[in-house]
């Protein structure tokens, strides 16, 4: 698969402070590439310097191959949607769409052909003549993504382009976003805070946090094995427990249970062993299955949920949050019970951090 | 109009409503009388400003024959146009320098940017007198300039003031536009030119032409810099008045102002229906 972007030794100060710290990352052509943090983790200024709207203060940035330097915007093969969707006012809606094809100077009769195709791949047939005053957030987010895909750009990158949007309307955006991107083949570069986003709509996600790209995987992978503290507990909520490294394969936990669970991470390092609220199963005192971690506990509280339903349990030293779904609650527990939460070794991950 | 909606909810009833009309009234009779007034005694035939002793047309006619008040009216004229333009130009950069980029030395710039405006006009005045008086000589080996004329000391003035005012126009207009615009023409491959050309001014438009607006008026207004500065042979209307003032008021001084009003009237005219016309060809 070849690297439509690849950021080498990528470093952005202002001033004092490190917005982006030596980050290293290829992203592959094609592909639908989530860059997820926090607000101030630096992803936006890593796609501003994608885009050439920011220089790096050190390191490459190549899009297919070739190396971006110091080039302008407006040299470069990529497109932006911007968080603000930052639409003209004072062009309408085809204007608007056309803007990139006419600074090109591409010839009118084609530009027309283009813009047309641009405003139909969004649904917005019909309201080529309107101004972006007169279109509701969706509908202005749908022109902002015409505009740049019109260009048919090598990569397009996108900054939290839902992030204006009412609950209902995203997850519909998240949708069609990902359908969009199938259909045109181009490379999305996605920033988001919300790691639901990331997750439903991403190929890959590339975590960061403090300007450092902590972990890039598939969804699927940064959820089940984080192999940080940070990108299991951003990514969905889950349980730490507070463990240090024995051997290569061998952690021991806080009550001095041994777990057998690979690790890179050497003999004496503190780490925590994290397993996801659904991974953990609540049985009566001593019921559980061979071949699982057994902890011993009391249930805390219970929280029903209509599909699921939630526990907090007690064993000595932590509180264990499991998620139980409603198919198999048959067998409910309550405030006081004496229980023995298990899980899977396969189901659990090291982390740092 | 919404006469049911907007009466039952907006309105003030009752002496409250006639109270508020008649401070409207007066103030527009405050704005507006002194106008009526002059314009009317204009078609006086009496020498007399205060006393009405039947209609003429005299007073037009003095001003039709009198070269001076003609010449300059043409002074200020020529004046305002060069200031109007340049100062625009130079303010909207500057305007621009300020808002849209960081540099060294941009907080003082910005507080000698603004310096016109706080100071005295007699400050202003002076400062330019001695400016002109020590500098004139630097000027004038310049190729094609001469200052010892007049105009381009006037026009430089004018210049000087009329910057400030324009700017702070022009940069109340771009602070309130989204920089990320900018930054998506640069990014739908316009150059630097082409994205000011295509989308900032377009959006600043408003507050180039309110500052233009300002700055036209300013300087057909300006009376302390403008006779600190003139020369002989280079004297605008306005300077030309008010030394008309000093030998008494005449009717002939209400027509040049009503002269002038029209003139202006008709400009604000022109532009409002050209507005309107480009506006709805655009629809």
């Amino acid at each position: 698969m070849s690297v439509a972007v690849g950021l080498q030794g990528v470093t952005k100060h202002f001033g004092d402070v490190v917005a982006v710290d030596n980050l290293d990352l290829d992203i592959h052509d094609g592909e639908f590439f989530s860059l997820l943090g926090p607000s101030g983790c630096g992803k936006t200024t890593t796609l501003r310097m994608v885009a050439g709207l920011e220089l790096p203060t050190a390191g490459s940035v190549q899009i297919h191959g070739e190396e971006m330097g110091i080039r302008p915007p407006n040299k470069r093969p990529v497109n932006t949607v911007f968080q603000s969707y930052a639409l003209f006012p004072h062009m309408d809606v085809a204007r608007n769409v056309g803007f990139g094809l006419e600074m090109r100077k591409v010839d009118k009769a084609e530009r027309e052909n283009l813009v047309a195709w641009a405003i139909n791949l969004v649904e917005m047939g019909g309201m080529a003549h309107r101004k972006p005053g007169q279109l509701s957030g969706g509908q202005q987010q749908r022109v902002a993504l015409a505009r740049a895909l019109v260009n048919r750009p090598e990569v397009l990158l996108l900054d939290e382009p839902l992030g204006a949007l009412d609950l209902k309307l995203r997850q519909q955006m998240q949708h069609e976003l990902k359908e969009l991107q199938r259909e045109v083949g181009i490379t999305f570069v996605y920033v988001t805070h919300d790691q639901e986003e990331a997750v439903t709509m991403s190929d890959r996600i590339g975590v960061m946090h403090d300007g450092r790209l902590l972990q890039v995987d598939t969804p699927e992978t940064i959820y089940e094995h984080p192999t940080t503290r940070f990108v299991a507990d951003f990514i969905g909520q889950t349980n730490f427990l507070e463990a240090t490294v024995t051997a290569a394969d061998e952690v021991v936990l806080a009550n001095g249970d041994r777990l057998r669970l690979s690790t890179e991470h050497s003999g004496g390092t503190p780490v925590a062993v994290t397993v996801r609220p659904e991974r953990l199963t609540v049985h009566g005192r001593g019921e559980a299955p061979g071949g699982t971690h057994r902890l011993d506990g009391v249930v805390d509280s219970v929280i029903y949920m209509g599909n699921a339903i939630n526990y907090s349990i007690s064993v000595d030293w932590m509180h264990l949050d499991v998620r139980c779904p409603a198919t198999l609650a048959g067998d409910r527990k309550y405030v006081g019970d004496e229980v023995t939460v298990s899980f899977d070794p396969d189901h659990a991950s090291v982390v740092i951090g | 109009m919404g006469k049911g909606v907007a009466l039952s909810t907006a309105e003030p009833m009752g002496a409250t409503r006639w109270l508020l009309r008649g401070h409207s009234a007066l103030v527009y009779a405050f704005f507006y009388a002194p106008i009526v007034v002059l314009a009317f005694y204009s078609f006086n035939e009496s020498q007399l400003v205060g006393r009405w002793s039947g209609f003429s047309l005299r007073w037009y006619e003095a001003f039709l024959q009198n070269d001076n008040i003609q010449s300059s009216l043409w002074v200020s004229v020529k004046i305002c146009a060069a200031s109007t333009v340049i100062s625009v130009v130079l303010g909207t950069l500057a305007a621009l320098s300020i808002e849209r980029f960081r540099w060294w030395g941009q907080k003082v710039f910005d507080a000698v940017l603004y310096l016109p405006i706080i100071i005295p006009d007699v400050t202003m005045a002076v400062m330019m007198l001695v400016f002109f008086g020590e500098t004139a000589e630097l000027f004038n080996v310049i190729p094609g300039v001469d200052l010892t004329d007049g105009l381009e000391k006037l026009v430089l003035s004018h210049v000087a003031f009329n910057i400030s005012f324009v700017s702070v126009v022009v940069r109340a207009r771009l602070a309130n536009l989204d920089e990320a615009m900018e930054e998506a023409a640069a990014d739908l491959y316009a150059s630097r030119w082409q994205a000011f050309r295509r989308v900032t001014l377009p959006q600043i438009m408003p507050g180039v032409l309110g500052g233009a607006l300002l700055a036209v008026t300013l300087s057909l207004d300006d009376v302390v810099v403008s006779s600190f500065v003139s020369a002989v042979g280079a004297t605008p209307v306005s300077v030309y008045v008010f030394g008309m003032l000093r030998k008494g008021v005449s009717p002939l001084i209400n027509a040049v102002s009503v002269v002038i009003l029209a003139a202006s009237m008709t400009l604000v005219m022109a532009s409002l229906v050209l507005e309107r016309a480009t506006s709805s060809r655009k629809r």
